[in-house]
């Protein structure tokens, strides 16, 4: 009744639909117009959104959402703010999996199978059944870079992670309670801080800063007056482009 | 005065001492998580020493964990998953044979392989849940028989540079390498004769050691240390007084309880090598670079 | 049929242990050699052939609740020795997958064991985390 009434106010109110969608949002059945994405048939339904919602561009990992379709048994992922909505489909969000992150100092850490372990060693009960690849919502082979860090092969775990967006549907699904995303984490952390070439032209020119080569320049611009800083930066010299 | 190579001297040989009236063979090889990074000599050596008598031991690409131990229970199939997934992948990238060298991958992927083989049920579940229409048949091997059976130890004497006469060594089965014998079918479970049979062809003095086929105490080193303490120093005992220089396994998981149980316990000194760094020695790569721990290269200094 | 020797007399528990392991626990007629060979015998709180004796009488409860099952290795000696092929080990890992089913084990692995286990060859702690923990 209250479902009627709703459909009813909605007829009078505003200007007709159009084509609609019938969605269960944890449980509970709506219309909304085809054509929206997740996030905005939820808040079309009248849900004010504080917690899975974020950038609301694919980025953020925050609106991960689970879904089954009618008369389907399997289970279908995506981000909410990137799926459209389907006729019959079943959704729930899971804007958090439970999965508390280990404290590191990076750099006193080697870049080895040992420091991997040393904060996941479930990493160790992976039974490969992919299941975390096949709910991964940006499509990474999740389950080749676990098989990577049980190598001890860093850079393998850096490639194949580093489009990871930590939305923590991997985590949800796994059998063998594995924290991808913040082992995935670590590894490019660590493959970050030691095994990539360093830029020698930054330590170049830290040194040369160490040194005091800049003191003088960087004296007169704090002592120089407002006009002479506009005539400096109207006068600097600008990089061409290409 | 330059003595030419057995292999030259009878005629098979090329200049260099190579046998070379063997084709090349290619095997299908599984290298498994530790050969990866703690047992890196266990890889590094059996390359090379099966690159200089004809074998290339080709890597497979993107492959997973094999599962650490199958299940001995009738209806684990989750754990049959890891095994199935690596003989799917050996089939997928041509292999029908695939080759180990660590105890735990080839005990786990044969027993697998002989498990799926006669429950259709398990495999018809763990095809479907693969996304597959059916599961290979890849036979798994040990690069012991691939030594023995596609090479011989006749032809591995011949193509000896260095023999390493006066070597006492024991040679070190643990328990994953022949049991259960049924399913494992590698050699006897009680009285094997495969890693003596390598040992005498490279020249080394094979010790009667009565613990070669006593348990290392394996995953007990994670749980119940004092179990694996227990069990490493039966084995080493038994080398001590056998006099052995080296003890000689083909398991990461021994190779670690046997090490480490000396460090903590009392040194009695006796290092533990892979038989592939036996085997590359042998056949003469330099010592250098086939990962001999400090122990392992003093024992060799003392005895050359 | 001897009241005795009856699983049936007891819980489905006996059964279960049966049935996972595949194994005729009667074929056994007690001569020990398993225990002989077993090398982690000493320190177990049931010898190998008592736990099959507690099974054969329906006695699953004194059979769950030893150390036995757990200072196994699995390293097959008994299943080799056995004249009559009864697969010890096998009966073992059903003793211990029945506790773990249960969320019942001795060990639990966290991460604050994370130091020492990341020091230990993998294959171990794979093996460990399959069958002495859930």
């Amino acid at each position: 009744m209250f479902q009627e009434e709703k459909i009813t106010a909605s007829k009078e109110a505003h200007a007709p639909l159009g084509e609609t969608a019938r969605i269960y949002i944890m449980g509970k059945s709506h219309d909304v117009p085809q054509g929206l994405t997740i996030l905005k048939a939820m808040e079309y339904a009248g849900y004010r959104l504080v917690r899975g919602v974020g950038c609301r561009g694919g980025f953020c990992g925050a609106c991960a959402t689970v879904y089954r379709k009618a008369g389907d048994f399997r289970l279908y992922v995506g981000l909410a703010c990137q799926t459209g909505i389907e006729d019959g489909m079943y959704l729930a969000q899971i804007p958090f999996y439970p999965a508390p992150k280990p404290i590191y100092d990076i750099q006193r850490l080697s870049p080895d199978v040992g420091a991997l372990l040393r904060f996941f060693p479930e990493i160790v009960r992976c039974l490969q059944c992919n299941t975390c690849t096949k709910v991964c919502p940006q499509g990474l082979e999740v389950m080749n870079y676990i098989a990577a860090a049980q190598q001890g092969d860093l850079k393998r775990v850096a490639e194949l992670s580093f489009d990871c967006i930590s939305c923590g549907l991997c985590v949800s699904r796994c059998p063998a309670e594995i924290t991808h995303y913040h082992m995935g984490l670590l590894a490019r952390r660590l493959f970050g801080a030691h095994m990539t070439p360093k830029a020698t032209h930054l330590q170049k020119r830290l040194a040369e800063i160490e040194k005091g080569q800049f003191e003088e320049e960087l004296e007169a611009l704090c002592r120089a007056d407002r006009q002479a800083l506009e005539r400096l930066y109207a006068q600097r010299v600008i990089e061409p482009e290409g | 005065m330059v003595i030419k190579p057995a292999a030259v001297r009878s005629g098979r040989g090329d200049e260099e001492g190579n046998v070379v009236d063997q084709e090349k063979k290619t095997l299908g090889y599984y290298p498994g998580c530790e050969l990866r990074t703690r047992a890196r000599a266990l890889d590094i050596s059996a390359r090379k020493a099966c690159e200089s008598l004809g074998i290339t031991l080709q890597e497979l690409k993107d492959w997973t964990c094999c599962g650490g131990l199958v299940a001995q229970v009738k209806d684990n199939y989750m754990a049959l998953l890891a095994p199935a997934r690596v003989l799917l992948q050996a089939h997928t990238q041509g292999f029908n044979e695939l080759a180990t060298l660590c105890a735990f991958c080839f005990n786990t992927l044969r027993r697998a392989s002989f498990f799926l083989e006669r429950h259709p049920e398990a495999r018809r579940k763990l095809a479907t849940f693969l996304e597959v229409e059916m599961l290979p048949q890849v036979r798994v091997l040990h690069l012991l028989e691939v030594l023995r059976d596609s090479v011989g130890f006749d032809r591995i004497r011949e193509a000896v540079r260095r023999p390493l006469q006066g070597l006492r060594v024991a040679p070190y089965y643990g328990c994953l390498l022949l049991r259960p014998a049924q399913e494992i079918s590698l050699d006897d479970p009680e009285e094997p004769t495969l890693m003596e049979g390598l040992l005498k062809a490279l020249g080394c003095d094979v010790v009667d050691f009565r613990s070669r086929t006593d348990c290392c105490g394996s995953y007990h080193i994670v749980t119940n240390q004092g179990v694996a303490a227990q069990c490493a120093q039966v084995i080493l005992h038994s080398a001590v007084d056998a006099k052995a220089d080296f003890l000689v396994a083909s398991c990461p998981v021994c190779q670690f309880n046997l090490d480490w149980s000396q460090a903590g316990h009392g040194n009695t000194g006796v290092p533990v090598v892979y038989f592939p760094q036996l085997l590359a020695l042998a056949l003469g790569e330099p010592a250098e670079t086939l990962g001999f721990d400090e122990r392992g290269a003093a024992m060799l200094r003392e005895g050359s | 049929m001897s009241l005795l020797l009856s699983l049936g007399r007891k819980d489905g528990l006996a059964k279960e242990v049966a049935a996972l392991s595949e194994q005729n626990l009667y074929a056994c007629y007690q001569c020990g050699k398993c225990t002989a060979g077993c090398p982690v015998a000493s320190i177990m709180d049931d010898p190998p052939h008592q736990i099959v004796r507690f099974l054969q009488l329906g006695d699953v409860d004194k059979a769950l609740k030893s150390s036995t099952p757990w200072a196994c290795v699995g390293c097959l000696t008994c299943a080799s020795f056995c004249p009559k092929g009864v697969d010890l080990a096998r009966i073992m890992e059903a003793l211990r997958t029945v506790r773990l089913r249960r969320l019942d084990a001795p060990f639990r692995y966290t991460q604050e064991d994370g130091e020492w286990l990341s020091n230990l060859p993998q294959s171990a702690v794979v093996a460990a985390m399959r069958k002495v923990t859930w």
